[in-house]
């Protein structure tokens, strides 16, 4: 994949093309290199560069968590992020859960079997949270409140939550290998 | 064999796109050459335009155009009041762009288009708008005392409109009442949040000259109406199409927002698509709000508890334009006697212009602040007169056996009157009270007291008003080709399930199962007759069309059928994705084939299309291919119209504890008993509780637009305007009664507001009861942060 935005500038009134800032990154297992301004988010380059949409954005200050992306294995948020950060970094995003042959990755299937999405907008970046507590290591020993501390990243307006710590619960019995 | 699917607890058919990050929110269509744009806010609550300079935004390299209201032409109109009624006297609504004034901070100005979103914002900061700030009272009952600043000049006292309804005779209940209570209760103003914005992208095809829009939008075709009006156009030349919504919650059925008149007209002048994403920081300012009520309420009771009077005196703040109307208002003020018989009821309220955000409905829609009023006076009643909380609810219950239950003189939201279809509200409450195990709890609250711990247990009932009319619509199509189903209605869907619901339906219908059924609707291209999502309405009055056209799809397919098959229609059945003759074994047809048969060809353009041309064996040649009267294909349409509202309630119940140190709240039990009627999906509707709920608990305890008494919102973002993480939110058991609706073929009322409405009467109700021994003033407003809990002790009669 290459991508060229040489016509956006990378600060007001400056628009020389000398400004974009060529990176490469490993975007879901495959190699990217663009040139970009310096300005512009992680978050913009994934959904609008990339057209990798599934990453969302809700509310561009770090607080909601729709944008989470893993950098460097890493949940992290893209709306906070400059993409020339992620200059030879590796990203991972929802379209990079499920394996290439499709199979869903445990949280994708947990999530649901569970009923923890409704309209879906936060689902992406919720997933991405999760992904990361599973490869983190995180177990079923937690009590609630302990998990839900862990799910404190994130914003739903449409669950309540209680779907989703349940789907965190099955992720994890079905990252162990335990079926539902 | 298929097996029933209504009831059942149906994976959803939505989900497999969403998880795969493959949804399609606006802000995801691809757009080829999109342009972006970027509004111009006001960061004044009122002032005079003194003068915009646009020359240094539009010279930005990179600037396509950039609009102030005198570039719009024909389109410098005032936008529609979508919901007039005779009671308001001054409505008021607003330009697209501001016309010499601004009305509240974040009213549009400017709008610049540009090659990204970068640019736009760029070229936006430098459009310099010159104002004159004018003087602002926020206080809404300041707002309509004499010599308060006015928000429109011409419109005295701040107020857009005034309503009294009455039921009964109000007046003689109270002169004839054994005891009389009287509370003043405020709920704040709190605005929805969807996790997606606002957010639209339209194209104007220059061959075609057809406009389509795609919008974050409750109401496709209520917006297609509104642009077809504004831009003269025939509507079958716009089409409006909600993708992927991401959440709505109410503020999304306004419409037009600026920035749905604004892009279209952009793609239109500039020759380019044009996108423009609202992000949070706006969304704050700019997507319509609600709540803000004061209610006066008074109870007149006989001396046993009997209600048999309610008066209830109200302002409402509809923000700096009224748009939607008194809907807010109006729900509110026939919602008041819930789920109570009082006979006597008189309810007033003003509409009250403030310099803030429009207000419009928002989850429950004026049922929360009723709730609020109406249970907190029934607590404050039951104390005043010793009766047990639960014990004056009882005693004042409309029975079952009354309903249905009018309120002479009442009407509803939707113009028709306030008519109660069915309840059990006795048993509901009854299943709340064991699942509290109130007696274990009094116990604990007693030996907890003795610690120095502070318990408390709260209650309230609710009842809601759901699935309005007019109407809605459905259409189901048996693919020819493929035998899928297709189902579209003319509604949207931002979340509740409808890919999943709607396939249940008609599942059972066409025996299939429910993943095999396609469902498309927010799309006017694909159905565009009926109304909007709003008032918990969807599942009563689309999912009854939807009902009511698979039943007729059905029996086409049993007709062809039994042509095809030679047996009559009674014989037949459907299941697995064939109809057959009952007991015949192997003798049948796949609803492909049917499907096929139905529609009479001249072209075999694939092998199963032959058996359907003129000279296959089964081609007719005794009369026209397609007799008189007859349409070709598996395909029908229905429509539904309620005769009115049908009621859901239910009860809530909280065991809480209140830390005497920092008076932080820790729900330890929430319960939730309710009923909605037949359940389509047990599994969407406990989701559909549960978030609701959830809202409810940002209402209750965090969730307050803070407007300075400088008319300026101090806390528009998610740093500042706390909404609960899955830390607010306590774990909930719900539980579910069925009490079928009479009044619609599927016996469904709606449950989409429903987890929200009596979340603060319960909190507050058991705070109430965890600081009645110190004799703590009671809660007479949300949202409740540690600070109202600490005021509330610290004016307590007996130390902690």
């Amino acid at each position: 994949m290459s991508t060229d935005t040489s016509s956006m500038r990378a600060v007001a009134g400056d628009y020389e093309v000398d400004d974009l800032v060529a990176v490469t990154m490993t975007v879901n297992g495959t190699a990217v290199e663009a040139k970009i301004p310096a300005r512009m988010l992680l978050s913009d380059f994934l959904r609008h560069e990339l057209r990798l949409t599934g990453t969302h954005v809700g509310c561009e200050h770090g607080v909601c968590g729709a944008c989470t992306v893993h950098l460097g294995g890493r949940p992290t948020r893209s709306c906070l992020t400059l993409a020339v950060q992620a200059d030879g970094c590796e990203i991972r995003t929802v379209e990079g859960l499920a394996d290439f042959d499709g199979t869903l990755h445990p949280v994708q299937q947990s999530f649901r079997e569970c009923h923890a999405l409704q309209c879906g907008f936060c689902t992406p970046g919720f997933m991405m949270s999760v992904a990361g507590l599973l490869e983190e290591g995180i177990g079923n020993d937690l009590s609630d409140s302990e998990l839900r501390e862990h799910l404190a990243g994130n914003l739903c307006r449409c669950t309540g939550y209680q779907n989703i710590v349940a789907a965190t619960r099955k992720a994890i019995d079905l990252r162990d290998g335990k079926e539902g | 064999m298929s097996t029933r699917q209504f009831g059942e607890r149906v994976q959803r058919n939505e989900d497999d796109r969403l998880i795969r990050g493959q949804g399609r929110f606006v802000d995801d269509i691809p757009l080829e050459g999109a342009l972006h744009g970027a509004f111009v806010r006001s960061p004044h609550p009122h002032a005079r335009i003194v003068s915009i300079d646009t020359s240094a935004a539009a010279a930005y390299p990179g600037v396509h155009k950039v609009y102030t209201h005198e570039d719009l032409g024909p389109l410098d109109v005032l936008m529609p009041l979508l919901i007039p009624h005779p009671c308001i006297t001054h409505g008021r609504t607003q330009y697209p762009l501001a016309h010499g004034e601004v009305f509240y901070g974040g009213q549009a100005v400017a709008f610049v288009v540009a090659d990204d979103r970068y640019t736009a914002e760029d070229a936006a900061a430098l459009v310099d708008v010159r104002y004159e700030p004018l003087p602002v009272e926020i206080d809404i009952e300041r707002a309509t005392e004499g010599g308060a600043p006015l928000v429109h000049s011409d419109v005295p006292n701040n107020v857009a409109a005034q309503f009294v309804q009455r039921s009964g005779d109000a007046e003689a209940a109270f002169a004839k009442a054994d005891h009389i209570t009287s509370i003043r209760v405020q709920v704040d103003r709190s605005t929805a949040a969807p996790m997606e914005c606002l957010a639209t992208a339209a194209r104007w095809d220059e061959v075609s000259g057809e406009l389509t829009v795609w919008a974050a939008t409750q109401t496709p075709i209520g917006l297609r109406g509104a642009l077809s009006s504004l831009f003269e156009l025939d509507e079958n030349y716009v089409r409006v199409i909600a993708p992927d919504v991401g959440g709505g919650f109410g503020p999304k059925i306004l419409f037009p927002y600026s920035n749905e008149i604004m892009v279209p007209l952009a793609a239109r002048e500039l020759h380019r698509p044009v996108k423009w994403i609202e992000d949070r920081g706006e969304n704050f300012v700019n997507m319509s709000q609600e709540r803000t009520q004061i209610h006066y309420i008074d109870l007149a009771a006989t001396s046993d508890g009997r209600v048999i009077g309610l008066r209830d005196r109200f302002i409402h703040d509809t923000g700096a334009f009224i748009p939607y109307g008194i809907a807010v208002a109006q729900v509110a003020s026939t919602s008041i006697a819930s789920s109570y018989r009082i006979p006597n009821i008189e309810v007033e309220f003003s509409c009250v212009y403030t310099p803030t955000v429009p207000v419009t409905p928002y989850r429950g829609c004026g049922r929360p602040h009723a709730n609020f009023a109406i249970e907190r006076a029934m607590d404050q009643l039951a104390q005043e007169l010793g009766i047990d909380r639960f014990e004056i609810r009882r005693r004042n219950f409309i029975p079952p056996e009354e309903f249905p239950y009018a309120r002479e003189g009442l009407i509803f939201a939707d113009g028709l009157p306030v008519k109660m279809d069915s309840g059990e509200y006795d048993r509901c409450l009854t299943a709340l009270e064991e699942a509290l195990d109130v007696p274990a709890f009094r116990a604990e609250q007693e030996a907890a007291r003795a610690q120095g711990r502070i318990l408390g247990l709260g209650m309230a009932f609710y009842v809601e008003g759901t699935g309005l009319g007019p109407y809605e619509g459905g259409q189901v199509r048996v693919h020819p080709i493929t035998g899928k189903i297709f189902v579209n209605t003319g509604l949207t869907t931002q979340g509740q399930g409808h890919k999943t619901t709607w396939a249940q339906i008609v599942a059972d219908q066409m025996g299939v199962d429910s993943s095999e059924v396609i469902v498309v609707e927010g799309d006017t291209g694909v159905f565009d007759w009926g109304c909007a999502t709003f008032a918990s309405r969807s599942a009563v009055v689309a999912g009854n069309a939807i009902h009511k056209t698979a039943i007729k799809a059905r029996q086409m397919v049993l007709q062809v059928a039994a042509n095809m098959l030679e047996a009559g229609p009674d014989d037949l059945d459907l299941a697995d994705g064939r109809v057959f003759v009952r007991g015949s074994g192997d003798r049948g047809a796949t609803l492909a084939e049917v499907a096929t048969m139905s529609n009479p060809l001249r072209y075999a353009f694939n092998k199963a299309a032959a058996s359907a041309t003129q000279f296959a064996a089964a081609a007719s040649s005794d009369g026209p291919p397609l007799p008189d009267g007859k349409r070709p294909g598996i395909e029908a349409q229905e429509y539904f119209s309620p005769p009115h509202a049908t009621w859901a309630y239910g009860a809530h119940g909280a065991i809480i504890e209140i830390d005497p140190v920092t008076c932080n709240i820790d729900v330890r039990k929430y319960i939730c008993v309710h009923d909605c009627g037949k359940m389509i999906n047990p599994l969407i509707i406990e989701g559909q509780v549960a978030g609701g709920v959830a809202q409810g608990f940002g209402g209750a305890f965090y969730e307050h637009l803070d407007y300075g008494t400088d008319g300026v919102l101090k806390n528009a973002s998610f740093m500042e305007f706390l909404m609960p993480y899955a830390t607010e939110v306590p774990d909930m058991t719900i539980i579910h009664q069925e009490t079928p609706s009479p009044i619609n073929p599927l016996g469904v009322k709606g449950i989409g507001e429903a987890g929200t409405i009596p979340v603060p009467s319960t909190i507050a109700s058991a705070v109430d009861d965890a600081l009645a021994s110190m004799g703590a003033p009671p809660v007479r407003s949300v949202p409740l942060s540690p600070a109202a809990i600490f005021a509330a002790m610290q004016a307590s009669t007996v130390p902690a």
